[in-house]
């Protein structure tokens, strides 16, 4: 066992284990920072990919800002167990049951995906996650996407302050 | 089972990061008492003077007092998070560190070492993570203290940050253009390399830019609107008490500190020392010499900070706001059109 195999190991474990805290706690702050957890331990897998930009741009999207609003909003709505509609005992069965069908598909799809199969993930010498590949890649073979992507952005945070506006 | 680890690289690293966290704390506790004094200089008082010579030993007073306090857990607070809180904000600041140059190479037992925990190519967002991260201890502390002013406070204090991260990025993205790399590294070794001068010429406008968001992302005054005490009592940590109130008083320091060297190695060259060939020297006696200068650059960094807080008073909220949104955005945007201008001109 190297020390690459050791990590993967422990953030796998990590990983799995706040995505489940993240279901079970009751309090939903708490659900928030296991998902910040979450985050962390992905961000480490995509170290280990040697996708450094994605790895950090993860945290910093996602750890930083998105979920730091989250919390934002859950700590002015002050949810607890009675102010909270509690659902019935059937519907969290349902929903698990369909959540567990997704799961499957997604599962059976990644299975299938022909440009999936036969591959091995790269450990410390893939490249294209490496900042200048990927701004080469994001700005030359597919910056029409990219660009229309970011007006996309552009359009919903306009829709947002227009929505948002009191009169 | 056999680990087939670099032992001897993990140790380097391991005796680095506890030389970076205890100097970084040492630091952060003298920076308290230098406040102080420069405080007491700014106001024609003595400042602490009783404990050991010239008040010296005065830090450890505070840490002792602080330490021997009772310790108070609110009633109706959410006990886990109210701890969370000041080790998340301890955490945090003492992050920052990992991505710091603190000097050039050192030759030790025929191995050479690096003064850099971790020289990651995308550094300069690494740094930029960890203080997006720095909101966590603030929100979380004052939300689980359940009282109202600490609530309030600590959603200032997260508006603010995440205001002023933004001029902070976009003054960072004109820096990035003039440097061409992330690695903070190359950064400082493209400023020492000969006919280069300082990061700070290239970007005076932005420097400045930066500086001021590093003020608010360290809330500091004038930009201090979490801990408001007029209008807040105290701020996020008022139901705080003990070492956990000296935690979250103590990353402050700490916060200062780091902000005060990453602005040094971004751009004032770092462990550079102007007129000075380092190639002439032994590397052991440069490696020495560069964290000497480096920490230097850095003392008067602190000053500076406190220079202006005991000089310039505190903004109103909307004011903060007003200066974030509507002049550093702006201003920051605009140096950055112009350093691609430049770039583009002088490119052909």
């Amino acid at each position: 066992m190297n020390a690459i195999q050791i990590l993967f190991w422990f953030l796998s474990a990590l990983a799995l284990v706040s995505a489940l805290m993240v279901l079970l706690s009751k309090n939903p702050v708490h659900s928030v920072l296991w998902l910040v957890g979450v985050f962390f331990a992905i961000s480490g897998h995509y170290i280990l990919l040697n996708a450094q930009f994605i790895a950090i741009v993860n945290l910093i999207v996602y750890a930083g800002a998105i979920m730091v609003l989250f919390l934002f909003v859950i700590m002015l709505m002050n949810l607890n167990k009675d102010t909270e509609p509690q659902k019935h005992i059937w519907m969290k069965l349902a929903g698990a049951i369909s959540a567990g069908c997704f799961l499957m598909i997604l599962v059976s799809l990644i299975k299938q995906a022909p440009e999936l199969q036969a591959k091995t993930a790269m450990m410390k010498d893939g490249d294209i996650g490496l900042i200048a590949n990927l701004g080469k890649a994001l700005f030359s073979t597919y910056v029409v996407p990219f660009e229309i992507s970011s007006i996309l952005f552009l359009s919903a945070m306009v829709g947002a302050a227009v929505i948002g506006k009191k009169d | 089972m056999l680990l087939s680890i670099d032992w001897i690289l993990f140790l380097e690293k391991l005796i680095l990061i506890a030389i970076v966290i205890f100097a970084s704390l040492g630091i952060a506790l003298y920076t308290t008492f230098a406040e102080r004094k420069v405080a007491a200089v700014l106001q024609d008082r003595p400042g602490p003077n009783r404990a050991g010579p010239f008040g010296l030993l005065q830090p450890f007073a505070d840490g002792l007092k602080l330490i021997m306090k009772e310790e108070i857990i609110p009633n109706t607070s959410n006990k886990v998070l109210f701890i969370l809180g000041p080790f998340l904000a301890m955490t945090a600041a003492l992050m920052t560190s990992a991505v710091i140059p603190w000097s050039s190479d050192v030759h030790l037992f025929g191995r050479v070492i690096p003064l850099q925990i971790a020289d990651v190519n995308i550094g300069i967002l690494y740094i930029f993570a960890v203080v997006s991260l720095g909101v966590y201890g603030i929100m979380i502390g004052g939300w689980a203290s359940n009282n109202k002013f600490s609530l309030m406070a600590a959603l200032r204090g997260a508006s603010q940050a995440i205001s002023y991260e933004l001029a902070m990025g976009l003054s960072l993205i004109a820096l990035l253009m003039t440097t061409g790399t992330l690695q903070l590294g190359e950064i400082v070794k493209q400023q020492i390399e000969p006919g280069h001068w300082w990061n700070i010429v290239y970007q005076p406008l932005g420097f400045l830019i930066f500086i001021i968001c590093a003020f608010a992302e360290c809330n500091r005054t004038p930009f201090d609107l979490p801990e408001a005490e007029n209008e807040l009592n105290f701020g996020y940590h008022q139901e705080y008490s003990s070492m956990k109130l000296g935690f979250y008083l103590f990353s402050e320091y700490v916060n200062m500190f780091i902000s005060s060297v990453v602005m040094a190695t971004l751009y004032f060259g770092g462990y550079d020392v102007p007129f000075l060939n380092e190639n002439l020297l032994s590397p052991n006696v440069a490696a020495i010499i560069g964290v000497i200068a480096l920490l230097v650059k850095v003392v008067i960094f602190i000053f500076i900070f406190m220079w202006v807080r005991w000089t310039i008073p505190r903004f109103r909220y909307d004011q903060l706001m007003n200066l974030g949104w509507k002049s550093l955005v702006p201003l920051a945007l605009a140096n950055m059109l112009i350093t691609g201008a430049v770039i583009l001109w002088l490119g052909k």
